[in-house]
């Protein structure tokens, strides 16, 4: 599984860099299994959570991800890199949740033909980088399937009952496009784009939303987490260095 | 083999340009970074190379520029699994930077470092003979920022996490020392022909 992380070996003369939070075990990396679908769980319009039984998973720690594999029948295979939407706690069970993304080969398979009884193979858990313990109070940015790593944080927050302070900030499209909306709280606060209920605001996410939280540091300081496309990863990044983040406090998952 | 039921994988044309485990990523150029891009100008910039060497030197940008020039035109890999095909950077060879520093005949590795303070680890025999370039230019335009502008490492022949964006400078070792994906559970070399993504690859 993973172990706390030592020092790194080599420490460059250069500003900020951000250490690795857990040591990722080889492996498991580095093996592929077969994980059997056994359910699929609508979340929005686009997106569907996909529930797998992988018996001998070895666990993971919120916010790291894992590559899929599919196989066609001429040996042809395409594979994926997609967060682990489930808490550690879910033990034997991962859950991913994947955008529906136009004419894309991996998730169009999910979203048209996958069913549950399906086999696919995963490797991981992979990356040690974006990973979240539970330890440090933890500041969630996302948009989008950006959410997804952090959902997991949430809920492994929740399975443990951890009183460490967690917010999560998450913008979507509108209300019906929030992902997990039925299962976000009190920890949440979400930024709609182009449609919103009455009395709530229609914009980017901006200072405005960013500024409080930072107002409100807990003791130590809050670790960022951004995950999102690139776009949103630049745009989120950019304003929490702006309202006074440290850069070296801030970690970014890209979906390319 | 474990085939997936009803799976076909999108209509394919044979191609051997393609390590394994990859695919084309056609116009698309992925941006796959943990830290924040650095606002960093080419005023800024500056790059090193020390460690196991008789003359470590730093290059401001206007010297790193009088060096004789070098272009990449071929393929990048990055571990997420794209490829892009013909792709055209410019910049100089790092031939051209070790020349100066001139490494002991005890240096066998590298690492590479970026003004964000990212790391990654390369054997010293993958970054000299013409494999490796320092770069601002892609495409005839200068570097975006977020793919590594002003400059950054090219090692094309390896998964592109080893061509450091932003990168500073290189230090030479007598062994390996893992970089930040390293430490992160990827591959210690990264060569996408023999599908090195994972340590334990
Ligand atoms: C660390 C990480 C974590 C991720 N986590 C998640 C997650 O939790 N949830 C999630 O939904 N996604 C996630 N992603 C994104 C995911 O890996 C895939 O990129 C995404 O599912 C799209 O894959 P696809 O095979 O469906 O689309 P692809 O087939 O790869 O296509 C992507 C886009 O390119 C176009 N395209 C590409 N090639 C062609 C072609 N030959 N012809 C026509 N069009 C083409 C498609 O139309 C589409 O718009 C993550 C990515 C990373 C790197």
């Amino acid at each position: 599984m993973t172990e706390a992380l030592s020092s790194p070996a080599f420490a460059p003369v250069t500003r900020f860099a951000v250490p690795g939070r857990i040591a990722v075990s080889n492996r498991t990396a580095a093996v592929w299994q077969t994980a059997t679908l056994t359910e699929v769980r609508r979340e929005t319009p686009y997106v569907s959570t996909f529930r797998f039984a992988v018996p001998a998973w070895q666990g993971h720690l919120p916010g790291q991800h894992l590559m899929l594999r599919l196989t066609a029948e001429d040996g042809y295979t395409a594979q994926r890199h997609y967060s682990i939407a489930s808490p550690p706690e879910d033990s034997g069970h991962i859950e991913l949740t994947l955008d529906h993304v136009e004419g894309g080969e991996v998730s169009g398979w999910f979203h048209t033909v996958a069913e549950p009884g399906d086999q696919v193979e995963v490797r991981g858990p992979l990356s040690g980088f974006f990973a979240w313990p539970g330890d440090r109070p933890a500041l969630l940015v996302g948009a989008g399937s950006g959410v997804v790593p952090l959902m997991s944080m949430v809920r492994h927050h929740r399975a443990r009952g951890l009183s460490v302070p967690l917010r999560l900030l998450v913008s979507a499209r509108g209300p019906e496009e929030l992902i997990y909306a039925r299962e976000l709280g009190a920890e949440t606060t979400p930024v709609f784009t182009r449609s919103a209920p009455d009395g709530v605001p229609v914009g980017r996410m901006s200072t405005a939303h960013v500024a409080p939280l930072l107002a409100d540091q807990p003791e130590g300081g809050w670790e960022a987490y951004v995950c999102g496309s690139n776009a949103f990863a630049e745009h989120a990044s950019r304003l929490l260095v702006e309202a006074g983040q440290p850069v070296d406090r801030i970690r970014i998952e890209r979906f390319g | 083999m474990n085939v997936t039921r009803g799976f076909t994988g999108r209509p394919r044309v044979n191609n051997t340009g393609l390590p394994p485990g990859q695919y084309d990523a056609g116009d698309d150029w992925p941006v796959l970074s943990a830290e924040v891009t650095p606002d960093l100008s080419p005023a800024d910039w500056t790059f090193r190379v020390d460690g196991l060497v008789e003359q470590p030197h730093t290059w401001d940008w206007d010297e790193a520029h009088a060096l004789p020039a070098s272009a990449y035109e071929g393929d990048i890999h990055c571990v997420t699994s794209w490829s892009k095909f013909g792709v055209r950077f410019a910049g100089v060879s790092l031939d051209a930077f070790l020349a100066v520093a001139r490494p002991h005949g005890s240096a066998t590795h590298a690492v590479a470092y970026s003004h964000t303070g990212y790391t990654t680890n390369l054997p010293l025999a993958d970054l000299t003979g013409g494999q490796a370039w320092i770069v601002w230019e892609y495409d005839g335009k200068p570097l975006p920022a977020e793919h590594g502008g002003p400059a950054r490492l090219l090692v094309p022949h390896l998964y592109f996490w080893k061509s450091a964006k932003w990168v500073a400078g290189l230090t030479l070792l007598d062994h390996d020392e893992p970089g930040f994906w390293e430490q992160n559970g990827y591959h210690a070399r990264g060569n996408p022909w023999e599908e090195q993504r994972y340590s334990g690859d």
